[in-house]
């Protein structure tokens, strides 16, 4: 279980986190919401220990990870796989090392057997050919590079899957197949997962849980039902996508 | 109040980076017991680094002994022995300019790759994605670039030492009728051994210049490919600015 209380984050002058309270069951697709620049991927990486918050509590599994030692935070880590928005791949590896960087246990890693077949395992859950795996991020296009970021963060067979926005970037058809392949994993690996986006259309496909951040806080959280019962202007308005409207100028 | 408010900002931001500069370095510490992770790439970096400065430092360094020995024949006085020359020549090229230029040569080479690499590693969120996977940034990526610099700067400055000498004791015959025996002579009639010793120190110095700073520029860049331009540049004046104060600081208590 993931849990944040009172989570508080500034940068400078600029409030990014006002006290988030979010909660992610075991099990739970959850997409959380919100415009650009709402703070979602900054409360996303608070979750993994990226950022450390002014105030507040992130506990993952009863574990405040806030007040581990670093070797602590490393576990805690690998039962967690992350997903960046660009795929964050290491360009001077290949492919095929990208992947198998995220073989959390030390041991398997350095099995050169296991690694073999875990990598061609996972490039084959995100339906990429192993003959993918010789080649560098650069020869990639953006949704294959995805595509590697997910197969790389399952490498380590997290227990939670964090994705930050894994379909921004990508047109209408790559983004469906991303959120298939989102949708295939959880039930596939039955992993509890976090996906932040804007793409509203998207989060309702694959989640069964939303939350919108807004304003440093979570407005609303609840299912697509809840959402479209919401008589909130700004909750209208992001599911409107108005973003010119006036609530979300306060 | 406009003064005392950026005065107060100038010492908070000097602390902050102080503050992070001196983790990143216990990092480096922490990261050490890890060696089978930060050894292979250390000996990959040294390789890049040593290899690809090669021909810069022999260029430098030669061009530095000819231009010496040149300048000492033009202000030449008749009235002094000719083997002072080789005591002219050597000195200055192992005290002065051989650890100095390839200093300043190395900073804007590997200090700049140093800080660009990270740089871009940490606005593409790879050193996050390290971190993610619960891989230590400092044992995979800062290491091994420090250790590398701090293994081949001083042997690019001996290289350039020796270069420079020979590349001074060639051009300065060209210029006075000086014997190869009376420059050996006047090479050794002064030279000590702590001479040597001072140019490799001043080089372990430098490579910490040359190598920490960028990489601490590098690994808190922010605001991307703009972020990454001012962090490489900063890298750049900031170790060479460094070598230029520890060459005076280590000449003033390790010469005096």
């Amino acid at each position: 279980m993931i849990e944040l209380r009172g989570v508080h984050k500034r940068f400078g002058e600029l409030i990014v986190l006002d006290g988030v309270d979010f909660t992610v069951a075991e099990g739970e697709t959850v997409a959380l919401l919100g415009p650009s620049g709402t703070g979602k991927s900054v409360l996303l990486k608070h979750i993994i220990g990226l950022i450390r918050p002014d105030a507040g509590t992130i506990l993952v599994d009863d574990v405040d990870i806030c007040h581990v030692s670093r070797r602590e935070l490393s576990k805690l880590r690998s039962r967690i796989g992350y997903v960046f928005q660009n795929g964050a791949l290491f360009d001077s590896m290949s492919v095929y090392e990208n992947v198998r960087l995220g073989i959390s246990d030390e041991a398997l890693y350095k099995d050169a057997e296991y690694c073999r077949s875990r990598v061609a395992q996972c490039l084959g859950l995100v339906n990429l050919a192993i003959d993918v795996g010789k080649k560098l991020p650069a020869e990639l296009s953006g949704g294959m590079r995805k595509r590697v970021g997910i197969a790389r963060a399952i490498a380590g067979s997290p227990k939670y899957l964090l994705y930050d926005e894994p379909t921004s970037g990508l047109d209408p058809v790559n983004a469906d197949i991303i959120d298939d392949l989102v949708i295939r994993l959880d039930n596939e690996l039955g992993v509890t997962s976090v996906m932040v986006t804007h793409d509203v259309r998207g989060a309702f496909r694959v989640a069964n849980r939303l939350a919108l951040l807004t304003d440093g806080c979570i407005i609303l959280q609840g299912t697509q039902e809840d959402f479209h019962a919401s008589t909130d202007p700004k909750v209208r308005a992001f599911l409107e996508r108005d973003f010119e409207n006036p609530s979300y100028a306060a | 109040m406009g003064l005392l408010r950026f005065l107060g900002r100038l010492v908070l931001e000097s602390l902050a980076h102080l503050g992070r500069f001196s983790a990143l370095v216990i990092e480096l510490f922490r990261g050490l017991p890890e060696w089978r992770i930060w050894l292979p790439r250390t000996v990959i970096e040294a390789r890049a680094i040593g290899i690809g400065s090669l021909f810069i430092v022999i260029l430098t360094a030669a061009f530095a002994g000819g231009v010496t020995a040149f300048q000492s024949g033009y202000q030449w006085q008749t009235n002094l022995p000719l083997y002072v020359l080789g005591t002219l020549v050597v000195s200055t090229i192992i005290l002065e300019l051989g650890p100095v230029l390839a200093g300043l040569i190395l900073a804007g080479r590997i200090g700049a790759r140093y800080a660009a690499e990270l740089g871009t590693m940490r606005v593409t969120e790879q050193i996050d994605a390290l971190e993610s996977l619960g891989r230590s940034p400092s044992s995979h990526l800062i290491l091994p670039r420090v250790l590398a610099g701090f293994v081949m700067v001083p042997a690019l400055v001996v290289i350039a030492d020796v270069v420079g000498v020979a590349s001074g004791w060639i051009a300065v015959k060209q210029v006075l009728p000086i014997t190869d025996a009376d420059f050996a002579y006047g090479a050794k009639a002064f030279y000590r051994t702590f001479d040597g010793y001072y140019s490799i120190i001043k080089a372990f110095f430098f490579a910490g210049a040359i190598t920490l700073i960028p990489c601490y520029m590098g690994f808190n860049t922010q605001h991307g490919a703009a972020g990454v331009g001012k962090s490489t540049t900063a890298a750049v004046v900031s170790s060479s600015v460094v070598i230029l104060l520890l060459d005076t600081l280590l000449a003033k208590i390790l010469l005096n």
